[in-house]
């Protein structure tokens, strides 16, 4: 039943505070993690994907359900026999240590040779780029390269899984950039598999191979980047990934109807898997506007609101339905005030842009 | 720009009147005493009127008188021996009642250990009596074990509590990051936790040093015959006649606890 | 197929949690291992010896020193009573009680005294700048860690009749006679005073350095005049702090020993004197544990009723 690739799976994991009320931090959540890939878990603060990160390290125990680690079950293991290490959220590097020291701690943990141990920092610190600082203490040391070092620190034992809770929150944009570019150029050369926590979508989007989106304790949907963000089976996908407009509608054999009437042709692959009342999920950046025709009334709406981005302008519409909707438009050199607030315009969508939720 | 006299200051928000004074009156008055003492402990005449010139005299009196130096050294003997020991009850005492969530018990055992300073001296000092008393009949020992544990009691909660507020402040993450790197407990304690808490471990050894050494009542009580420290050997000469060999015996055990303390507050200002 | 899932699932998670127990269990054990040195040495030295203290209490004295095993409430009864010597009838025990009274009326001024001038140093140093106030409490707390003795032995050098104050009188001409001031109330007052009153600063500065002094200026918005600010603002919120520094100056007043021994001789006996003398040439055992026990007694009275209302007061500002 395993699959050769997997590495880590997680098998109808409960977590459950108790308290006051019961909370159940992750409810029922399975997951397959494959070696070698760049897996996120992905969600706002609460749906249990940190909770979810802790459990794979071992800082805590599942309430029910299993945790395997290349077909081991780990759940109950202590943290130190695990070969899984941790990028932590705040760092914890050790103040008293240097940076060498810090990296060389959990090799000195493990038994390793001294020849062993100060060979494998010098790598690492070859790898992060920090060689020069290997002297320095924490303290005395930028934001930006504690981080280095606290990865360095994790990546010097060789562990079969990285975790990484939410590692760039505390930088500014620039060098979160960098560092986004950074992982995955570590995550290919070692060919360690990774698990990426964070909130930010777009991080979530450029870096990895593989996401989970989480809410709640549960896991909503997984797959790779373009499969969540082209086709969410849900609302909450949806809308936690990318823009989306949502519309209501009864979804025929051939056509969506939109509480006015409208028609709009479904997508091949989406004719008959489903009928009845559903919201359908169109991104603002696959719709073009044009000018209305008056004799063909097909998909219209009316300009309220114009706001311009630099790289694009965002038109707000209103319906016929009543339903707002927000079409993204890249801007050209030359722009002509073609659409002004106010006009009424016709929207233009190929089919395969229609997303039927689930919800 | 009006001139600005003692009578038309512009309203300071937090003033109130005569405090200042008060406060500075205080604190000369707190320390006039201890200044006139020092000062004459350095005067060459025996009286307090008249300072004829300066002069060690008095220091060297004290440090020849064969009992002072029997008071001293067993004073400081003590006061090493009380708070080693201590350091390390309080130090294991404060591992297992902080960081954690209330467990059952905990309460009695805090109330415990910081008992002794809950409890009247002369009550701790008279119940240890009549305690070593029953000891003393039974078993004839007379030594400095029973100074050593009454001191050790006592110093326990004043090195308990720096540890504990060191403790308390270190980042968790710190042990759970050890642990994800393999340590095992013992280790995580070793390698982390123990250096990062080791500024509060010495503060409380000071402290109870300094405890220890001035401890007058508890050591009055329960040393035996001939064992004097050197606040009961100062409390028998004050009792009954005053050398100017007392001034310096008292100025030296100021110098000593200024410099204790000192180091006690650089040692906990500095939370790094 | 689905049942054997369900019970594998039951399992785990019963599993799980005897785990977690298990953990729990051992963690608590743990912690009460690593505490027994602390509570033991303390047991031995401190808690253990006061169960033989009030058992003491309950016997009869002995010819010199130690008791007599021999069951007796005399001692209790000598407390506070006393048995005339002619006719056997019971009376009040003026020596004693006229010694509480002391104790209780020593300890009160000496509480207020150090509030007199413990409220104004703790306001200044409060107010002085960030950097500074570090030097001014340093400054305030090095008298305190001086011992005893020398703090007391200090007094004693100021107001002995060969001593400072007095010869300083005589030299100016203001005086031929040196003022007796030694061995009087007045002398164990001021002697206490001095020897406490940092312990009066410390709780009553943490309470002003809390202070916002955000609400004295909305107050003074609204028309209050300094004293008003004071009494209706500024007093109420930092009673905390006063009480806190009430409770750690009284409560070592009423078992002084030391200070009023020195300042006060064999005349101004307070408690903790009475309760040694028992130890020395009273040779009344019992009656000292008796009195030690009495003491603790007052003690944790005052301290229950300080806490008390101290607590009432965070129940008020809410």
């Amino acid at each position: 039943m395993t699959n050769n690739n997997e590495i880590i799976n997680v098998q109808n994991v409960l977590k459950i505070y108790k308290g006051d009320t019961d909370v159940y931090a992750l409810n029922d959540v399975s997951l397959i993690i494959e070696e070698n890939e760049f897996f996120t878990l992905l969600g706002p603060s609460g749906c249990g994907k940190t909770t979810l990160l802790r459990l794979i390290a071992g800082f805590e125990h599942p309430t029910s359900g299993n945790i395997l680690l290349n077909g081991d079950d780990i759940s109950l293991l202590p943290p130190n026999k695990r070969p899984v290490n941790t990028v932590f959220q705040s760092y914890a590097l050790f103040p008293h240590m240097t940076v060498a020291g810090n990296i060389a701690f959990g090799l000195e943990m493990l038994g390793w040779t001294k020849q062993e141990v100060s060979k494998t920092v010098e790598e690492m610190l070859e790898l992060v780029k920090m060689e020069e600082l290997k002297n320095r203490r924490p303290s005395e040391i930028s934001g930006g390269q504690q981080q280095r070092v606290a990865l360095a620190r994790a990546l010097a034992p060789k562990p079969k899984v990285l975790l990484l809770d939410e590692p760039l929150s505390a930088l500014d944009l620039k060098l979160r950039k960098q560092m986004q570019i950074e992982l995955k150029r570590l995550q290919s050369e070692t060919g360690i598999t990774f698990v990426f926590v964070t909130h930010d979508q777009e991080e979530a989007l450029t870096m990895s191979d593989r996401i989970a989106v989480m809410s709640e304790g549960q896991v909503l949907q997984y797959g790779n980047p373009r499969e969540i963000y082209h086709h969410p089976e849900n609302k909450f996908v949806a809308n936690f990934i990318g823009d989306s407009n949502f519309l209501s509608a009864t979804v025929e054999s051939e056509n969506a109807i939109l509480s006015d009437g409208t028609k709009l042709k479904l997508p091949k692959s989406k004719r008959s898997e489903s009928f009845g009342q559903k919201s359908i999920l169109i991104r603002p950046e696959h719709v073009i506007m044009k000018s209305i025709s008056p004799e063909k009334s097909t998909f219209k709406g009316k300009i309220y609101n114009i706001v311009y981005f630099g790289t694009d302008t965002h038109f707000h519409l209103e319906l016929p339905t009543g339903e707002d909707f927000t079409i993204r438009k890249q801007n050209t050199p030359n722009e002509g005030n073609e659409f002004e607030i106010g006009s009424v315009v016709e929207l233009v969508i190929d089919e395969d842009a229609i997303q039927i939720l689930n919800d | 720009m009006a001139k600005i006299s003692l009578f038309n200051r512009p309203f300071e928000i937090k003033r109130i009147p005569s405090f200042q004074s008060i406060a500075l009156f205080t604190f000369v008055g707190l320390y006039g005493p201890i200044i006139i003492l020092i000062t004459y402990s350095f005067n060459s005449s025996a009286s307090l009127g008249v300072f004829e010139s300066f002069s060690f005299q008095w220091y060297v009196t004290a440090w020849e008188n064969e009992k002072v130096q029997e008071a001293a050294f067993r004073s400081l003997y003590l006061a090493a021996t009380a708070a080693t020991i201590a350091t390390i009850a309080a130090t294991m005492a404060a591992l297992a009642t902080t960081r954690t969530r209330k467990f059952r018990g905990m309460t009695l055992i805090f109330i415990i250990i910081n008992q002794p300073l809950m409890i009247p001296e002369i009550v701790t000092a008279v119940a240890l009596l009549v305690f070593f008393a029953m000891i003393k009949i039974a078993t004839g020992y007379t030594g400095m074990m029973y100074l050593i544990i009454a001191h050790t009691a006592f110093c326990i909660p004043f090195a308990y509590l720096p540890i504990r507020a060191r403790l308390e402040s270190m980042d968790l993450t710190l042990e759970t990051a050890g642990a994800d790197l393999y340590a095992t407990p013992w280790k995580t304690f070793q390698r982390i936790t123990l250096p990062m808490i080791w500024p509060g471990i010495i503060a409380g050894y000071m402290l109870a040093f300094v405890i220890s050494l001035d401890d007058v009542v508890i050591s009055e009580f329960v040393k035996s015959a001939g064992q004097e420290t050197l606040p009961t050997y100062m409390l028998g000469q004050l009792r009954r006649f005053i050398t100017p060999e007392t001034n310096a015996i008292a100025t030296a055990n100021i110098a000593v606890s200024v410099i204790l303390v000192s180091g006690f507050f650089l040692l906990t200002q500095r939370k790094k | 197929m689905i049942e054997n899932e369900n019970i594998k699932s039951q399992d785990s998670a019963e599993k799980a949690a005897k785990v977690e127990q298990e953990a729990q269990r051992k963690d608590v054990r743990n912690r009460w291992l690593l505490s027994l040195p602390a509570l033991s040495i303390i047991f031995l030295a401190a808690a253990g010896p006061l169960g033989i203290v009030i058992i003491y209490s309950f016997l009869t004295p002995g010819d010199y020193t130690g008791v007599i095993w021999t069951f007796s409430t005399e001692t209790w009864i000598s407390v506070v009573l006393e048995r005339d010597f002619f006719d056997e009838t019971l009376g009040w025990a003026d020596a004693h009680l006229s010694i509480f009274w002391r104790s209780i009326r020593l300890s009160l001024i000496t509480t207020i005294l150090t509030a007199i001038f413990g409220i104004p140093t703790a306001y200044f140093i409060a107010t002085r700048s960030p950097r500074s106030r570090n030097i001014w409490l340093f400054l305030i707390t090095i008298p305190f860690w001086s011992n005893l003795l020398v703090r007391t032995y200090a007094i004693q050098e100021l107001i002995r009749n060969k001593g400072v104050i007095n010869n300083f009188l005589q030299w100016i001409g203001l005086t031929n006679e040196p003022i007796e001031m030694m061995f009087t109330d007045f002398a164990v007052g001021f002697g206490m005073t001095y020897v406490y009153l940092p312990l009066m600063v410390l709780p009553v500065y943490a309470s002003i350095e809390k202070l916002d002094f955000r609400l004295v200026e909305g107050a003074y918005d609204l028309y209050a005049s300094r004293w008003l600010c004071l009494r209706r603002i500024i007093v109420p919120l930092v009673r905390p702090g006063l009480i806190a520094g009430s409770i750690l100056v009284f409560i070592p007043c009423l078992g002084a020993y030391v200070t009023p021994q020195i300042l006060g001789g064999g005349n101004q006996l307070m408690f903790g004197n009475l309760i040694a003398l028992q130890f020395g040439q009273g040779k009344n055992w019992p009656l000292g544990a008796a009195l030690s026990i009495t003491l603790m007694v007052i003690v944790m009275i005052a301290l229950v009723y300080f806490v008390k209302v101290s607590s009432g007061e965070n129940k008020e500002n809410g």
